[in-house]
């Protein structure tokens, strides 16, 4: 379970690149860290500290007006590359719960939706003036069950698909929204199969 | 009714309903968890309050991280593991195997080894059954005709509480093998052949069938070699339809089906096969008999060649994206264009992996290794894929043949085939491996690889170069 996404309001981290990938979000040789909480110190690790463990001051997210904002704004093509999880762990342990891009790797996007994080994709010039209006600390407002976004006096609409925002408005991960509106088909599926492979369930009457 | 392949008739039963937009809710009935990737999965149980479903359902293992030798003369490893991040890693996945009640293959004792070796020795693997694991070699349990991939963190989480997961079908390939293959021509000769032909995306978004006299000629381990490597053409599954092998291999092992069960699960397994003139959307035909051992000499595993050939020359190829990658591979492999395969000197040899780590790969390695000697200077490991295999190989005397030659012999884990334990290659060192990836740095950072079969690796190990057995063996 994650917090329910229903509005959001707070500044936007710009982020003015394209293509920034998992490995730039969540660098592999972080991946042996067992846990799940506790990520967030390694987001973009290698842009936000040198090779001393020191913050690089010029980094976005090292700077007084961005270290908390609940937002990024982002180039085409975000979260591409290896399909690790703890890319999207890392980017929730910042306390980013919604990210703007004109485009995302598939399997990020879906990762995103998985564990609270809302995903929108709105077409490159959009981006771009969002981008302006990160950079000059602009108030970002989202209003998840409108499917609206709010900068300054202007709107903007987007997209997601409905059983997505069910999951997102309350709080549902994956196997909730499964339980939630799967579980008499489970059932059903369990009896029928043993039934027919009664072998498959020797274990579990045994134990 | 229309004629249906194996791959469809295993999705169809485990459906349990169709999701808006294409996708699938498919019924899981097995999963194997071992201590690399299954951490996270546990922490979101916990987190959301949950319990597994089914724990029956379950195994686990810890198999990626552990060392493969031990300070202690009996060959235990717990309390012994000097790395803090495996021994953390191994103590909580043993915390969660006791809070969550799964069943777990413990360090140490008689049934721990690989996920993808000791998913079929204990029966937990079964025809017509899903099976997933946070492993993308998972492909290996469909030699059995089980519907077997790889999944992720979340998706370990969601199969534990749902027992379901959400899928996107895939297309459909056959590769038809027939022919009688030469004596010193294995089936990871013939998967390296199917991946350099066809390619390391070649059978992307399909599901592999394999058919034909060569695949019902071969043994369990064969099959599984087969499906293992199908993931490195790109194919998250690979196929066979059971048999009579493979019933004579699950029959009496500690999970398979007993009594009245057993009989009434070997009859339905028997309709467990593609349907005649069912349709697939790609079909390739090999003759196995025209194949010769094949070695990888790039950094791709479709970047393989037959043991007899030169390196290929990337200033003969057109300019492009297939003469870069060339290029690349070479330098990074540190090889000359043009030179012979045979004429690669090794640092390392590597014989075990869910690969090649059964008892017929060790018996081929020790075959080779009998009466002969290690060369001066190279380190070779023969690592068993289980607890079980080792012992199996230690009673026909396979281990005395072996450490006689001047080979390591180790205990059960995935070793050199994975830079996530003690066994690992420096920077340059190059090393003939019976494993499935010879990515960069993935025996470790800056190590070279060479896949190629049990007997390959053995005879490399004693010619201190890459040799053909074909001439070896003579
Ligand atoms: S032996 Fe290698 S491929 Fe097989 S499970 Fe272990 S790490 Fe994965």
């Amino acid at each position: 379970m994650s917090e329910p996404f229903t509005t959001l309001s707070g500044k936007a981290a710009p982020m003015p690149e394209e293509n920034i990938d998992t490995d730039i979000i969540f660098p592999a040789r972080f991946l042996l860290i067992t846990a799940k909480a506790g990520l967030g110190r390694y987001a973009f690790h290698d842009r936000r500290f040198d090779a001393n463990g020191a913050e690089i001051p010029d980094y976005v997210l090292n700077q007084a007006s961005f270290n908390a904002a609940p937002f990024i704004v982002a180039g085409a093509n975000f979260g591409s590359g290896s399909s690790r999880e703890q890319a999207v762990w890392a980017i929730a342990g910042l306390g980013v719960r919604c990210i703007i891009a004109a485009g995302f790797g598939e399997i990020f996007h879906s990762n995103c939706q998985r564990n609270g994080i809302l995903p929108i994709t709105l077409p490159a010039q959009t981006v771009a003036e969002l981008m302006v209006a990160a950079q000059t600390e602009q108030t970002f407002a989202v209003d998840l069950e409108a499917q609206s976004l709010t900068v300054g006096n202007r709107a903007f609409a987007f997209d997601i698909a409905p059983e997505r925002k069910l999951a997102l408005l309350n709080g549902w991960d994956e196997t909730s929204v499964l339980l939630h509106q799967y579980a008499g088909a489970i059932d059903e599926f369990e009896t029928r199969q043993k039934a027919s492979a009664p072998w498959l369930y020797a274990e579990d009457d045994a134990s | 009714m229309t004629a249906t392949t194996l791959y469809e008739k295993l999705w169809n039963a485990h459906a349990v309903a169709e999701l808006p937009g294409g996708e699938t809710l498919l019924y899981i009935d097995r999963q194997i968890l071992h201590e690399v990737s299954s951490p996270q999965a546990f922490v979101a149980m916990r987190d959301a309050g949950r319990q597994l479903r089914r724990p029956q359902t379950h195994i686990a293992v810890v198999d990626h991280a552990v060392p493969t030798r031990s300070p202690r003369a009996d060959g235990i490893r717990h309390g012994t593991i000097e790395d803090a991040q495996a021994a953390s890693q191994i103590a909580e996945l043993e915390t969660n195997v006791r809070d969550f009640a799964v069943p777990y293959a413990e360090l140490d004792g008689a049934e721990q080894g690989i996920v993808h070796v000791i998913g079929p020795e204990s029966g937990f693997t079964l025809p017509g059954t899903t099976i997933v694991c946070g492993d993308s070699h998972t492909t290996t349990h469909g030699a059995f005709g089980a519907l077997a991939f790889g999944i992720g963190a979340s998706e370990q989480g969601t199969v534990m509480a749902a027992q379901c997961l959400r899928q996107k079908r895939a297309k459909t390939m056959r590769i038809e093998l027939s022919g009688t293959r030469h004596p010193l021509v294995f089936a990871k000769d013939i998967a390296l052949a199917i991946i350099a032909r066809i390619g390391a995306d070649g059978a992307a978004g399909h599901a592999v069938e394999f058919t034909g006299p060569a695949v019902r000629a071969m043994s369990m381990a064969e099959r599984m070699t087969l499906c293992n490597m199908m993931i490195e053409a790109g194919s998250r599954v690979g196929l066979v339809a059971p048999d009579d092998v493979t019933f004579a291999f699950l029959k009496g092992r500690r999970l398979a089906p007993k009594g009245a069960l057993w009989d009434q699960a070997v009859a339905a397994w028997r309709d467990l096969a593609s349907d005649e003139g069912a349709n697939y959307d790609r079909v390739i035909e090999i003759d196995v008999a025209s194949l010769v051992p094949q070695v990888s000499w790039g950094t791709t595993p479709d970047q393989t060649l037959p043991v007899d050939a030169a390196l290929p020359d990337p200033a003969t190829l057109e300019e492009g994206p297939a003469r870069r990658q060339a290029e690349k591979a070479l330098a990074y492999m540190g090889l000359t264009p043009g030179q012979s395969l045979t004429d690669i000197a090794i640092t390392h040899a590597f014989i075990g992996s869910c690969t090649n780590g059964r008892i017929e790969d060790i018996r081929a390695a020790a075959a080779i290794a009998r009466g002969r000697k290690v060369a001066p200077g190279i380190k070779a490991i023969v690592v068993p894929g289980s607890a079980a295999t080792r012992a199996a190989a230690e009673a026909e005397g396979l281990d005395r043949i072996l450490i006689e030659a001047g080979f390591e012999w180790r205990l059960a884990g995935c070793s050199m085939c994975v830079a996530m334990n003690d066994d690992r290659l420096k920077p340059g060192e190059r090393c003939a491996s019976t494993s499935n990836r010879n990515f960069e740095g993935r025996q470790g950072p800056g190590g070279r690889t060479h896949l190629m079969s049990p007997a390959m690796a053995a005879a490399a190990a004693i010619a201190g170069h890459i040799a053909d057995i074909r001439e070896f063996a003579a």
